[in-house]
């Protein structure tokens, strides 16, 4: 078969060129202008090069040793999400009845937080969590445990976290639940009839099934946590001090409290490219994984 | 080592069933012999998977026993009764090699290290498994994936029966006959009882000494291929079994005549106990129908010639009802109308649908 060759054919990309450069292209370009300009007032911007790039990676100056900090409360954030949500959304799907109005409400109890807006989860935890008018909180100290989470860094790291899995573990739970269904029961009968224990029939059927939807909700929940900026916000403002300033809060921090817009554009940018180097190795790793096995 | 017995065995999701539709499995007694290969036939709705999970365990059945060797087993787990099953969809343990797979029933059962090897080795010799024992399990293909479930069941001493549940249906073509020659060589080799579910005739008839036909959740029929071919106990039978299936017509019984139509034929012995109430038919096979151009017999018209290599399949219509017919294939068909002479001693009579002799 011959192929007509025609250029013009690329005028058919134009309107999805035209999209993705004004949701895009050309806001991040106007964050990259920023971050390599400087200014001292009225609207006066001159050069910078990569004066800011350079002060932000470097962990000596204030504003490096600042992001740094940023850096390792967001990955600590995320990770302690993470080792919590997902063993504890895997327990819960596996607990969860097979059918019936048990799994209806089930479903319907689990959707709920999901379908909450950001604000919001941080407004009831904000009141639920205080030690004088919240019953968390109240309930915590009446038990004899300090529990202040405006000035304790522990009690707000333990409030921004338990906010987090109660928002969210039902997504992983969700996944799970929809991965195990997808096993046939042929598996499970297979696995009764070799004798195997149940916590064998968990480690050899139903983990391994549930591989790809566990990466997927790891990938999803890293994704946000690693960019949660409202609920924290909302809570605690980032405090006490800087204890639960996330990368995300500091840049806010730093872009509108101080209106350093150079820094805040380079902050942007790497902050952007973190996240999108995270993105594509964990991408990699799963397809190269899936690869392998299909060449195997 | 087992012999199956189904005592009055039967199965209903009613809790008190009264109609005969309400049961997954009609009251059957059955004896499967040990060492036997048997085939349950039936079209997809009938109840043999049904059967075949009451007789390993995964379903236990509402009314009835079960034995193994005398025991009675109805009641007990399917991880305790000897029996291994392969299922339709190939089952495998994706992230275990191939050898760990073999082991894992035996790891379960607490099999010595030693023992389990020798073993493993056995089953994968048998199957030909040797070359990938060191391989996932994940990236086999469906027909290795069937052997390596098939092992899992090899692999234990106590297994007295193997239970297959359409286990090729998922196999490409070409790989259906290797693999069901195998399950015969593997048969032959282990004298372990196999009983093979499955909707296809040709399976079923390659593979099994003993055909159990069922239709309806009931077992219309025990026998040899030959015998369901010469003696179909069940008007469903003979349709079911043979290719084109068995001609059955409404008939009325007088003596040793039958009416069929406007036509009388007559038959090779005497039926007298025209019970009322019952409804009759005659079924003669394809393959017993002469095509002659007169003669006594049921004259029809041609409507098809269907040619299809050794054989003509002649589809043919007389009073309103479709008769075929076999012929060879340099047999001349007059198209302008035949008779159909059947061998009077092949002509089946049927009361309600049951044979009767």
């Amino acid at each position: 078969m011959q192929k007509p060759i025609d250029n013009r054919a690329w005028f058919l990309v134009a309107p999805v060129f035209c999209l993705v450069a004004f949701n895009a292209m050309l806001p991040l370009m106007t964050v990259v202008n920023y971050s390599v300009q400087d200014t001292f007032g009225n609207n006066q911007f001159f050069w910078n090069g990569v004066q800011w790039y350079a002060e932000l990676l470097n962990p000596g100056s204030e504003f490096g040793g600042r992001f740094y900090a940023a850096l390792g409360r967001s990955f600590a954030f995320s990770g302690v999400i993470l080792a919590i949500e997902v063993p504890l959304g895997l327990m819960v799907a596996l607990s969860m009845p097979k059918r019936g109005a048990k799994l209806a409400i089930c479903l319907i109890l689990m959707a709920l937080p999901l379908l909450l807006p950001w604000n919001v989860v941080g407004i009831i935890w904000q009141l639920y969590a205080r030690d004088n008018i919240g019953l968390f909180g109240w309930t915590v100290n009446a038990v004899g445990i300090p529990f202040n989470y405006t000035n304790s860094a522990i009690a707000s790291w333990v409030v921004v976290v338990l906010m987090d899995v109660w928002h969210w573990t039902s997504l992983i739970a969700l996944l799970c639940y929809a991965g195990l269904r997808s096993i046939p029961d042929a598996y499970y009968q297979a696995a009764k009839i070799d004798g195997a224990s149940r916590w064998l029939v968990f480690l050899r059927i139903e983990f391994p099934k549930l591989q790809r939807v566990l990466t997927i909700g790891i990938l999803l929940r890293f994704m946000d946590s690693f960019m949660i900026y409202t609920e924290p916000f909302v809570v605690t403002g980032g405090g006490p001090g800087n204890y639960t300033t996330f990368l995300s809060i500091d840049l806010v921090k730093i872009a509108l409290g101080q209106f350093d817009l150079g820094k805040a554009g380079a902050m942007s940018i790497v902050y952007t490219l973190i996240t999108l180097s995270l993105c594509w190795i964990f991408y990699t790793a799963i397809t190269t994984r899936d690869n392998q096995e299909i060449a195997q | 080592m087992a012999r199956i017995e189904l005592e009055n065995l039967a199965h209903s999701y009613f809790v008190n069933p009264q109609h005969p539709w309400q049961w997954a499995l009609k009251p059957m007694n059955m004896s499967w012999k040990q060492g036997g290969a048997y085939a349950l036939l039936g079209p997809s709705g009938c109840g043999k998977t049904t059967l075949l999970n009451v007789i390993s365990g995964l379903v236990t059945p509402s009314h009835g026993k079960i034995l193994f060797d005398g025991r009675d087993v109805s009641h007990i787990p399917t991880e305790a009764r000897n029996i291994a099953q392969v299922f339709q969809f190939p089952v495998v343990y994706d992230t275990m090699t191939v050898a760990e797979n073999l082991a894992f029933p035996l790891q379960n059962r607490g099999v010595a290290k030693d023992v389990m090897a020798s073993r493993v080795r056995q089953v994968a010799h048998m199957l030909g498994l040797e070359p990938l024992l060191g391989r996932r399990a994940r990236g086999l293909t469906a027909d290795l994936k069937q052997k390596v479930s098939l092992g899992r069941g090899l692999v234990r001493s106590d297994v007295g029966a193997i239970l297959f549940d359409e286990p090729l249906t998922v196999i490409d073509p070409h790989l259906k006959w290797q693999l069901r020659a195998q399950i015969r060589r593997v048969h032959a080799e282990t004298d372990v009882t196999m009983i093979y579910v499955t909707h296809d005739q040709t399976e079923a008839l390659t593979f099994a000494d003993h055909v159990v036909v069922m239709y309806q959740g009931e077992v219309v029929q025990v026998g040899t291929p030959q015998e369901l071919f010469d003696k179909p106990a069940h008007t469903f039978v003979g349709y079911f079994i043979g290719s084109p299936g068995m001609n059955v017509l409404p008939a009325e019984l007088d003596g040793n005549q039958a009416r069929v139509g406007s036509h009388v034929l007559s038959l090779s012995t005497r039926f007298d106990g025209a019970a009322p109430g019952g409804t009759y038919e005659i079924g003669i096979r394809p393959e017993h129908l002469k095509v002659a151009r007169n003669g006594p017999g049921l004259p029809a018209a041609v409507r098809r010639v269907d040619d299809i290599g050794r054989i003509k399949i002649v589809h043919c219509e007389m009073d309103g009802m479709a008769i075929s017919a076999v012929t060879g294939e340099d047999d001349e068909v007059p198209s302008d109308g035949v008779v159909l002479v059947p061998e009077s001693t092949r002509i089946h009579l049927y009361r309600n649908s049951h044979r009767v002799e």
